[in-house]
């Protein structure tokens, strides 16, 4: 397969239509498509943002070092759940709302095993905690993985052929459902996970700690990144994958059996949303049952950032978003602060879909205007 | 290569679809016939549950076995015999429902002040049903609007603007009062002319988007608007919204001479006053969207949502036609809103949650996309079951089994399941409207070549 797809690094998933040539001249027909205002406009705004960083790095150099690493580190979290959102949406055009309660239950299941089942704590040190982590990461991957499997056979499959916003409401009552059974396990208040990772610092930037738990995390994902993009690049599997992402019919006629790599990019994209459950509950110490919902938002924010669909835009886009974030809550020269924080991811998605819907890194496509 | 056979275990998963098959495998005489026995059941049921409401379900069916056999000449009995019965029925409400027995299961029927809030869900849904049902166009921060509304008749009934001094019309408001005080009733309208504005001003840069693509962005706005709202006791030094504390004393509607503030009598109590003016909204409502399906604005959302290439080769102008779907959406939710607000007297952030949209969303899904009646039913059924069914219901369980179940912890969970089984079982809706029968079960192509805007 190298070799056969031209210069520079293949895409690991096209997004489905984007290989169909759009005829050019749509735009002498129909008087132009984007006047030069609008992306006037998008510029003007991320020169404004890069200005306003800028000044933030002039003014405390040190405070925005620490809150650039502490951003990273959470990025690298969303990026795991927002490759569960891109490698659905690749595979079946569709907006997975249940993911982000998928990856809550990870974060549930992860400290039921690892505080309650294996019974790790603040004391314990050494190998049982890899050991125990190891353990309770294999659980909420198999969890998390498996429930997703099932969500798509029960709630998506029976409606493939229906209208597109079918199995997007099915979806969204998925998510419903995932919702209150973390509702009921975990109940209505933030729940505080033990600090199983050692908390000391690894090295202080003028008075802020970088914990070692932060890059245990952060470190973590890396691995886990690699493994993905082998998976679909350079498996047999991941080759079935990215043909039924372009052409389902075509690929059922290749001998691709169609509902089995569905099925196992649903349990790819869940594995994923475990290990970010277990990650998110180490890294933050405290989880919601609510937590699915606003991160789920702020992940798929990443993904259509990156451009949906496509694997490293997620991962970049979800960096963006977590340095985003952490630049809003850190820093101190005119910065919004954490209560905004929703609304700028949001209208950063809302943006993102006006100006340039093919996201940062994707291809156009019929979606977006 | 082997034959490829599908696993056992589909069988028993896919159980959830085979209704579905088996009544499109059916012939118009077998479905004729099975849906009198569908109806007997329900009837059995219903006669288990509560006799009246048996009684008023009984006589609808009959009317509708009954409507094909008028002569011709009395056609306009057919279209209006359901909804006078109805109308009756919920009029003179307030008169019965004191002497009416429990319902097994249900408990008491609902009371009239819960009956105002149904109405408000009813327009609600009612003007989400346009947007979603009519144009299909997926809203799910259809609470935006709701929430404009609300804090449009909070601003201009209340004393939150204090160092203003405007008084029109309002009653029961002291001269010497602080504050904006205009009739709630001008304000029901300038609410929702507000927030059609907003609808448009959002709906400009958003409609070129289809699809899956719209629904996150109408979330997006659906999930900022709250926060604005939270975050507005200080927008640059100016107190907006008051923050999370929310407005709350909000003037209350006069009624004319029958204010119950000023206290005249028993019969013409606050609740039942509201009751009656919520159903002249919704029988307004009802009528405008009615009519509004059957215009040309109408039939141009339905051939959008049917196919958008085919309407846009057609010369239905897409932009415009689904900007006024969402403009029209938006101005009933303002209404209602407006109404609620003044209704409860109080407005808060934390009224319009991203679960309110997703609510309003599965009335208009459980009754049936794209029909008015259906949309109706499944507001006031699930707008009842959040007040107090829920709570009804888990009581009497939790005496009949001795369990101690909280329901209000299995409250999402049961939305959920009903947007899951409804999508899954009977995507039309369990009133459906015929069009949108057929496009569900003999599928449209909405996948477009490429788009064709502009």
């Amino acid at each position: 397969m190298q070799g056969k797809e031209g210069r520079g690094p293949p895409p690991l998933f096209l997004p489905p239509v984007a290989t169909e040539a759009r005829p050019e001249n749509i735009s002498w027909i129909r008087g132009f498509r984007r006047p030069g205002v609008v992306p006037g406009l998008g510029l003007f705004l991320v020169a404004l943002l890069l200005v306003w960083l800028g000044v933030n790095l002039y003014q405390k150099p040190s405070d925005f070092l620490s809150v650039a690493l502490e951003g990273l580190t959470l990025g690298l979290v969303y990026g795991l759940i927002a490759l569960g959102y891109s490698l659905v949406y690749g595979i079946l055009e569709l907006i997975n709302f249940a993911h982000g309660d998928v990856f809550m239950l990870g974060s549930w299941i992860s400290l039921s095993v690892a505080a309650h089942k294996i019974g790790l704590n603040e004391t314990t040190s050494g190998f049982a905690v890899v050991w125990g982590l190891a353990l309770t990461l294999l659980a909420a991957m198999a969890f998390c993985g498996f429930l997703n499997v099932a969500i798509e056979r029960v709630a998506y499959r029976p409606l493939r052929n229906a209208p597109r916003l079918a199995p997007l409401i099915t979806a969204i009552g998925m998510s419903f459902i995932l919702q209150d059974v973390g509702l009921n396990r975990l109940g209505p208040a933030p729940v505080s996970v033990p600090n199983i990772l050692p908390t000391g610092a690894v090295f202080t930037i003028g008075g802020h700690e970088y914990r070692w738990s932060s890059l245990i995390v952060a470190v973590a994902t890396l691995p886990i990144l690699f493994l993905l993009i082998w998976l679909v690049q350079r498996t047999r599997q991941g080759k079935a994958m990215r043909a039924t992402a372009q052409d389902q019919e075509a690929a059922a006629m290749m001998g691709i059996n169609v509902n089995r790599t569905i099925s196992f990019t649903f349990l790819i994209a869940g594995a994923l949303a475990g290990v970010a459950g277990l990650l998110y509950a180490l890294y933050s110490t405290n989880i919601r049952y609510d937590q699915g919902f606003q991160l789920g938002l702020i992940a798929f924010t990443a993904a259509v950032l990156g451009g949906i669909g496509n694997l490293p835009g997620a991962v970049l886009g979800a960096i963006l978003i977590g340095l985003i974030q952490q630049f809003n809550e850190g820093l101190s020269w005119h910065a919004p602060s954490s209560q905004w924080t929703q609304s700028i991811v949001f209208a950063i998605l809302i943006l993102i879909l006006v100006f340039r819907p093919e996201g940062l890194l994707g291809e156009r496509t019929p979606e977006g205007g | 290569m082997s034959e490829y056979r599908q696993p056992w275990w589909h069988r028993w998963t896919g159980l959830l679809g085979e209704p579905r098959r088996r009544w499109r495998a059916m012939d118009a005489r077998e479905r004729f016939q099975a849906g009198i026995v569908l109806r007997v059941l329900l009837l059995g049921a219903l006669i288990y549950i509560a006799w009246p409401l048996a009684l008023l379900v009984a006589v609808i069916f009959g009317v509708q076995y009954g409507l094909p056999y008028v002569p011709p000449r009395f056609a306009f009995v057919r279209r209006g015999a359901i909804p006078t019965i109805i109308l009756i029925v919920a009029v003179t409400y307030p008169f019965y429902n004191g002497s009416l027995t429990d319902m097994r299961l249900f408990g008491a029927f609902p009371d009239v002040g819960t009956a105002v809030i149904m109405g408000v869900y009813v327009i609600m849904a009612i003007g989400l049903n346009i947007v979603v049902g009519y144009a299909g166009l997926l809203d799910l921060g259809y609470v935006a609007f709701y929430a404009m509304g609300a804090y449009t008749c909070a601003w201009f009934a209340s004393v939150q603007f204090a160092h203003r001094h405007i008084h029109f019309g309002a009653v029961g408001v002291g001269s010497n009062t602080p504050g904006i005080h205009i009739s709630v009733w001008a304000l029901l309208l300038v609410a929702a002319i507000f927030t059609a504005i907003i609808g448009i001003v959002i709906g400009l840069p958003t409609l070129r988007l289809r699809g899956d693509y719209l629904a996150i962005v109408t979330l997006g706005f659906g999930e900022i608007l709250p926060q604005v709202a939270n975050n507005g006791d200080s927008l640059g030094g100016f107190n907006l919204t008051n923050g999370p504390n929310g407005i709350t004393p909000i003037d209350s509607p006069g009624f004319g001479g029958l204010n119950y503030l000023t206290g005249s009598g028993s019969f013409f109590t606050s609740a039942r006053l509201f009751f009656w003016t919520v159903l002249v909204l919704v029988a307004i409502t009802i009528f405008c969207s009615l009519r509004l399906r059957d215009s040309r604005l109408g039939r141009a959302w339905i051939a959008i949502r049917e196919d958008e290439t085919a309407a846009a080769a057609m010369g239905v102008p897409l932009m415009r036609t689904k900007t006024w779907a969402y403009a029209t959406g938006a101005f009933f939710g303002g209404i209602a809103g407006a109404y609620f607000a003044a209704f409860k007297s109080s407005t808060f952030p934390s009224d319009f949650s991203f679960n309110i949209s997703a609510f309003i969303l599965s009335m208009v899904i459980l009754g049936g996309m794209g029909n008015v009646w259906g949309v109706i039913f499944g507001a006031s059924f699930l707008a009842y079951l959040n007040q107090e069914g829920l709570a009804n219901i888990g009581h009497s369980l939790n005496q009949t089994f001795g369990t101690h179940l909280e329901v209000p912890l299995y409250q999402f969970g049961i939305y959920g399941a009903i947007i899951v089984l409804v999508m899954l079982i009977r995507p039309e809706g369990l009133i459906p409207s015929a069009r949108r029968q057929a496009e569900f079960h003999e599928g449209v192509h909405d996948t477009p070549l490429y788009d064709t805007q502009q």
